[in-house]
């Protein structure tokens, strides 16, 4: 090797990772089928601007293992500009595709360029020559060196293309020379193609084409210091079109022995090389004796043999070799990659291979689960997808189950236990199972405890159990005090074990404030699943009393800086807001009056139609995948996850329709109805003689700017001095039915990924169903926007006239409305719907609230309420003031 | 005046740190972005705060001098948004000249006054560029994601009009600074290649990409090191990271960077995360903490603050930078001889 090398750099492509080629790389892959001129189809893709497919080929490529993309729009029936330009931005909006670099594949310049153009990273021209005279050549290189590229260097000059040893080493000399030498071109940033042409074409100067190419191949890596060697490999078999086995051969063959003679990338269609060990003796004999050109009777020889094989090519659809490695790495790359298929017999072969159960547990199932944890940490996987890891996990232990109690090795060792419970009265479990998935998968043993567990049962359970740590979640508001509930119990029982709250109604301050006080273990605070591991593994590590006295200090200061910010007046007297309640020109405004007064239900309501309201955005959220649908599909980061799961719900939502797994219910009731101060009745009939029943809404007592009121929902009702006839509608809606069925089926299958993708799937529709019925009500029952003609978007924008706020939501946080609204409509009856003693709707995939169809009605929070509003409220709807200070908790401005 | 290049090698050189949290100090109404020649224009102005250099001079004078003062070698020119793309936001594409011409000439004129009081440390200035607010590979249309709001040609003559005026108006050096899109950059290095060739000049060019936040990649997907590799086909004095993160986040691709190039690396990390009302609330001293581990490993060549930081910030990094050594700098990446 000369010396000149030492200080030349790798070959550094790039694409939105790197692609760095060392001596030590591997041949590279070059994908050849997003190329006008190479592939019918993609030709005809492009032709009939079927972009998206012609995006499918690309991904194809990368997944069938290219790493470097070759894309080439060079035919005289298309502007070859334009579809470069269009396809390049396209693929630039596709991670998984934009991953690897491009190589920009075309003869004309302008081409070229406008590729250049359009790719961030940095990629290979393919390419340039002398073709066209000196001048040009380095007027192109020196452009390309601007543009940051690496280029290919056919040999080619102006008199013509290299077909000998002799002129190949010239040609790439003399080009060689002028790059680096005249235009400074980086040495590595070279690759010569030195021409693979046909073989055993019956042409006896052709025989030695492949030959003269190995040769040259030799001598650039050489004599020309950091330049490499690419080529299109298919050329050269082009005399056996038509006769696949043959072909591959050729092609595994000539790629063997130009390899050995230094070639470092080539054009390759992945689907067309046999493995060369694998090519039966008789025809890899025949194959090299043309392309080395050994004896003169080669082509005939190879003819005679092609003949009998006409015709064999074989299908190859994905990459299996993963499969060929060691039992090890097979259970590491499905864990990583969340293949269940294999799962079992790889499972049985690494128990008769290492002997005993446990130690394929300990041994290669914990080492891929740590890998999965490594990647997922460092923000290199997604919460999708190490569920998936998490299902082949749950398959493998499942199977080695029956041989561990056989054995009675015992437990395995594990990092902790974990006991997890939806506090009583509540029934949402989607995060919680989440947070027991990622613990699983960090091998804590987790306990399960499941939904609407009462204190008792949770501490009980801890206690036999011998948990290390408890994890409570709760999703609507009375679970807030359902969990203070549980601390106190801790406490009254003397118990240490440290208690851990989640849940979307949680927050830090929350816990800090009326939790962490109750009890002298620790609590703490857990924003989300990815937040469960840091915290439990600081819990249960040697320097748990630091952390446990870190947390304390920090919430002790968060509490005070809460009672200090308590002390500044920031809100009004209720009589105050009361005064400054919405006004409304009742006398100059007709409310409408529905199409139907009374009841309507909805049994069975098709799934189908429900479907196309779905609003997306926070199912990926639930996922922790954060962004706006449909952005978060492109999403350079997380698109790729986003897309899956997307297609997944998809899916799913499918099965459950054709199959009719859910069912959908729905109930709802427009009524005559007037505000009489903040409460609004409601009256059996237009007559508005005999009052039906009453609802009871607060109204926001902070502190408000000039001009801008203090609300609540009543002020949107006619009152009843306004002698003006208003109406308020009711609902509740569910498509939660049959959904705990199905998840069950997929929980005793270990699969917690499908079982939490079947809640949210079942959540979004209960959502959207409710978002069905008010457009319904909008422009057919009540009929006041008859011609209100909205997209799904616009819906999600809530664009259209009147709300649909809902009990226990910011307007009107009081879930003991509920009930009342449950009587109005007769709901559980009639749908199945049932209250829990929290108030929370089961099944948990369901939606109840109250339509308001003023024009300026519209969704605000509420804020903190005081004790004089709370007097007044107790007595309008004849609550004791505690049992009204128990249930609004969470915004009482005092206490 | 000695080189750049060679004081780099001798010691750790301190940027500036933020313009903007400066010029809020100011609390600066719409005549303060308005002189004789803008009194008619017909759109707001205020915020377009590169135009102080226009219209208060005596403002970004006085920013460089407290920069300077705390101990900052380099001083980047007002112009984050000195190109026509981004001064189009004003109706303002026809002012770029001169407001690249004067922020060069002032940051020049106070670079020199200091360099006169302690000639044994020459301030330099750099001139910056920003990213506009366009982005050259990434559609803004959720819906047509070929679609593109700016082209590589069109950022490319923008940049190296930019580019040109900072030069006439007296920069030292050029800083392509907060990349969130590498193929914006691409077309300012591109544009900037163009210019040194027509004016048969070179001046040393420093890059500094944006990663955005824990995936570790800039906005438009890059990984640091595909980052890297991207811009690595231009000679420049020096490749590093600013803006998004504070120090501690940056720890890592920061790592990448000084490990892979075969550039100077430089950081100017902002003052920590924002809070929940967006300010940056990192002490100094924090924040030096931070920045000191990175010395300690011998990172950096150059260092200084972006969003939030301040002259008390940038004087307790001064200070710190002063202990240690510089990042040693590979000539070239030797590859294995096997």
């Amino acid at each position: 090797m000369s010396s000149q090398t030492k200080n030349i750099p790798p070959l550094m492509l790039s694409g939105l990772e790197p692609l760095v080629i060392t001596k030590e790389t591997n041949f590279v892959n070059i994908g050849e089928r997003t190329n006008v001129t190479g592939s019918r189809r993609f030709a005809r893709l492009i032709r009939e601007e079927k972009y998206e497919e012609a995006l499918d080929v690309a991904l194809d490529q990368v997944r069938n293992g290219a790493q470097i993309l070759d894309v080439n729009m060079d035919e005289g029936m298309l502007d070859g500009k334009a579809a470069m330009v269009k396809y390049l931005n396209l693929i630039a909006s596709d991670p998984e595709i934009s991953r690897i670099p491009i190589m920009v594949d075309s003869s004309k310049w302008e081409i070229i360029e406008a590729a250049l153009q359009c790719i961030q990273g940095k990629g290979v021209v393919n390419s340039i020559s002398l073709k066209e005279g000196e001048e040009k050549f380095i007027e192109q290189a020196r452009r390309l060196k601007n543009y940051g590229a690496a280029t290919v260097i056919m040999a080619f000059d102006e008199d013509g293309q290299a077909d000998s040893y002799e002129r190949r080493i010239e040609i790439c000399e003399r080009s060689y020379r002028i790059m680096v030498d005249k235009v400074g071109f980086p040495p590595q940033d070279i690759i010569f193609d030195p021409n693979i042409f046909p073989v055993a074409t019956g042409i006896d100067e052709h025989n030695n084409y492949a030959v003269d190419f190995f040769n040259a191949t030799r001598w650039i890596k050489e004599n020309l210091p950091g330049a490499k060697v690419s080529g299109g490999v298919s050329n050269v078999s082009f005399s056996f079109r038509g006769n696949e086995v043959v072909r591959e051969a050729m092609h595994s063959a000539f790629l063997y022995h130009a390899i050995k003679a230094g070639m470092d990338m080539g054009i390759v269609n992945a689907g067309m090389i046999e493995v060369y060990d694998e090519i039966p003796k008789e025809l890899l004999e025949r194959v090299e004796d043309v392309l080395l050109n050994r004896r003169d009777d080669a082509t005939e020889r190879l003819l005679e043999y092609a003949e009998k094989v006409k015709g064999g090519g074989k299908v190859r659809v994905k990459d299996d070799t993963w499969r060929k490695e060691s039992v090890e790495s097979r259970l590491s790359h499905a864990l990583v990659n969340g293949i269940v298929d294999h799962i079992e017999e790889d499972t049985e072969e690494a128990r008769l291979k290492i002997g005993s159960p446990l130690t394929v547990i300990e041994g290669p199932l914990m080492d891929g689960m740590n890998v999965v944890g490594d990647l997922f940490g460092s923000g290199k996987m997604f919460l999708p997808q190490v569920v998936k890891s998490a299902r082949v996990m749950k398959k493998s232990v499942a199977y080695l189950i029956p041989y561990l109690e056989a054995e009675k090795a015992g437990k395995r060792s594990s990092k902790g236990k974990i006991l997890l419970a939806t506090v009583k009265g509540d029934v949402h479990d989607i995060g919680k199972n989440i947070v027991g998935v990622v613990l699983g998968c960090n091998n804590y043993d987790i306990v399960d405890l499941g939904v609407m567990v009462p204190a008792e049962k949770i501490l009980d359970e801890a206690v036999k159990e011998n948990a290390d740590v408890i994890g409570l979640s709760g999703l609507i508001t009375p679970s807030l005090d359902e969990m203070v509930h549980v601390a106190e119990e801790m406490e009254r029982r003397k118990m240490t074990t440290p208690l851990l709250i989640g849940g979307a109604t949680t927050s830090r301050i929350h816990t800090a404030v009326k939790i962490e006080p109750r009890y002298s273990g620790s609590v703490i605070h857990v924003l989300d699943a990815s937040k469960s591991v840091g915290v439990v593994s600081k819990l249960l590590s040697s320097l748990s009393k630091e952390y446990a006295k870190d947390v304390k200090d920090e919430y002790v200061s968060l509490r005070e800086n809460h009672q200090g910010r308590r002390g500044e007046k920031d809100f009004v007297s209720f009589e105050h807001a009361r005064k400054n309640k919405v006004e409304i020109d009742w006398a100059s405004y007709d409310p409408p009056k529905p199409k139907e007064l009374g009841i309507q239900y909805f049994d069975d309501y098709s799934l189908d139609e429900i479907r196309n309201y779905i609003d997306w955005t926070p199912f990926f959220n639930t996922w922790m995948l954060k962004g706006k649908y449909p952005k978060i599909l492109d999403n350079p980061t997380i698109g790729k996850e986003a897309k899956k799961l997307f297609k997944e719900a998809n899916e799913l939502l499918d099965k459950v329709i054709s199959d009719n797994l859910f069912q959908a219910k729905g109930v709802f009731g427009l009524f005559p109805a007037n505000a009489k101060g903040d409460d609004v009745i409601l009256y059996e009939d237009d007559s508005r003689d005999k009052p039906l029943t009453e609802f009871h809404f607060l109204r926001q007592q902070g502190k408000k700017g000039d001009n801008i009121p203090n609300l609540s929902l009543a002020d949107f009702i006619a009152p009843v001095d306004s002698g003006k006839k208003d109406y308020l509608g009711g609902f509740a809606v569910s498509t939660g039915f049959g959904v705990k069925d199905l998840a069950e089926k997929y929980e005793q299958d270990h699969d917690d990924y499908m079982s939490i993708m079947i809640k949210a799937v079942a959540d979004r529709l209960a959502e959207a169903f409710a978002e069905l019925m008010h457009q319904k009500v909008r422009t057919t029952y009540w009929g006041y926007a008859a011609g209100e003609t909205l997209d799904n978007e616009a819906l999600i924008k809530e664009s259209y006239q009147g709300i649909r706020p809902a009990p226990g939501y910011p307007a009107c946080p009081d879930h003991t409305e509920k009930p009342i609204l449950f009587n109005l409509l007769d709901v559980t009856a009639k749908t199945g719907i049932e209250l829990t003693e929290s108030m929370a709707m089961w099944p948990a995939a369901s939606v109840s609230g109250f339509y308001f169809s003023h024009p300026d009605s519209r969704y605000f929070g509420l804020g903190r309420i005081y004790e004089d509003q709370v007097q007044d409220y107790a007595q309008r709807k004849g609550m004791s003031v505690e049992e009204v200070e128990k249930w609004m908790a969470p915004v009482l401005g005092y206490k | 005046m000695s080189k750049i290049q060679d004081i780099l090698s001798e010691r750790i050189l301190v940027l500036d740190g933020a313009m903007g949290t400066m010029i809020q100090r100011h609390k600066l109404e719409e005549e303060d972005f308005r002189n004789d020649k803008l009194r008619d224009h017909k759109y707001s102005l205020k915020g377009n705060n590169d135009l102080l250099s226009i219209t208060r001079p005596d403002i970004i004078k006085d920013i460089h001098r407290q920069y300077f003062e705390a101990g900052a070698d380099i001083a980047e020119t007002n112009t984050f948004s000195g190109t026509t793309i981004a001064q189009a936001d004003y109706h303002l594409e026809d002012i770029v000249y001169e407001l690249n011409y004067q922020s060069a000439k002032i940051a020049r004129e106070v670079a020199d006054e200091f360099t006169a009081r302690e000639p044994q440390k020459p301030r330099f200035v750099a001139g910056a560029m920003g990213p506009t607010n366009r982005t050259a590979s990434i559609s803004p249309d959720v819906d047509n994601p070929g679609f593109r709001a700016i082209t590589f040609e069109q950022l490319a003559t923008a940049y190296q009009q930019q580019a040109a005026a900072l030069i006439d108006g007296g920069v030292d050096m050029l800083l392509v600074e907060t990349v969130f899109d590498t193929l914006n950059a691409k077309a300012a290095l591109f544009g900037i290649a163009e210019l040194f060739k027509e004016r048969g000049i070179a001046l040393p060019v420093m890059v500094s990409g944006t990663i955005t936040d824990a995936s570790g990649r800039t906005l438009s997907g890059q990984t640091t090191e595909a980052f890297l590799i991207s811009i690595s086909h231009m000679p420049l004095l020096s490749v590093g990271l600013n803006c998004a993160l504070g120090a501690s986040q940056l720890r890592p691709y920061l790592q990448i960077i000084s490990e892979k190039s075969n550039f100077a690396t430089s950081a100017h990390p902002n003052a920590g995360l924002p809070n929940e009302f967006g300010e940056y609330d990192q002490t100094p001293e924090e924040m030096r903490d931070q920045i000191e581990e990175f010395l300690k490993n011998g990172w950096l060549n150059i260092i200084g603050g972006c969003c939030g930081t301040t002259p008390e910030h940038i004087k307790e990094i001064a200070e710190v930078a002063k202990k240690y050594q510089p990042r040693k700098q590979k000539l070239n990446h030797v590859s294995e001889i096997v």
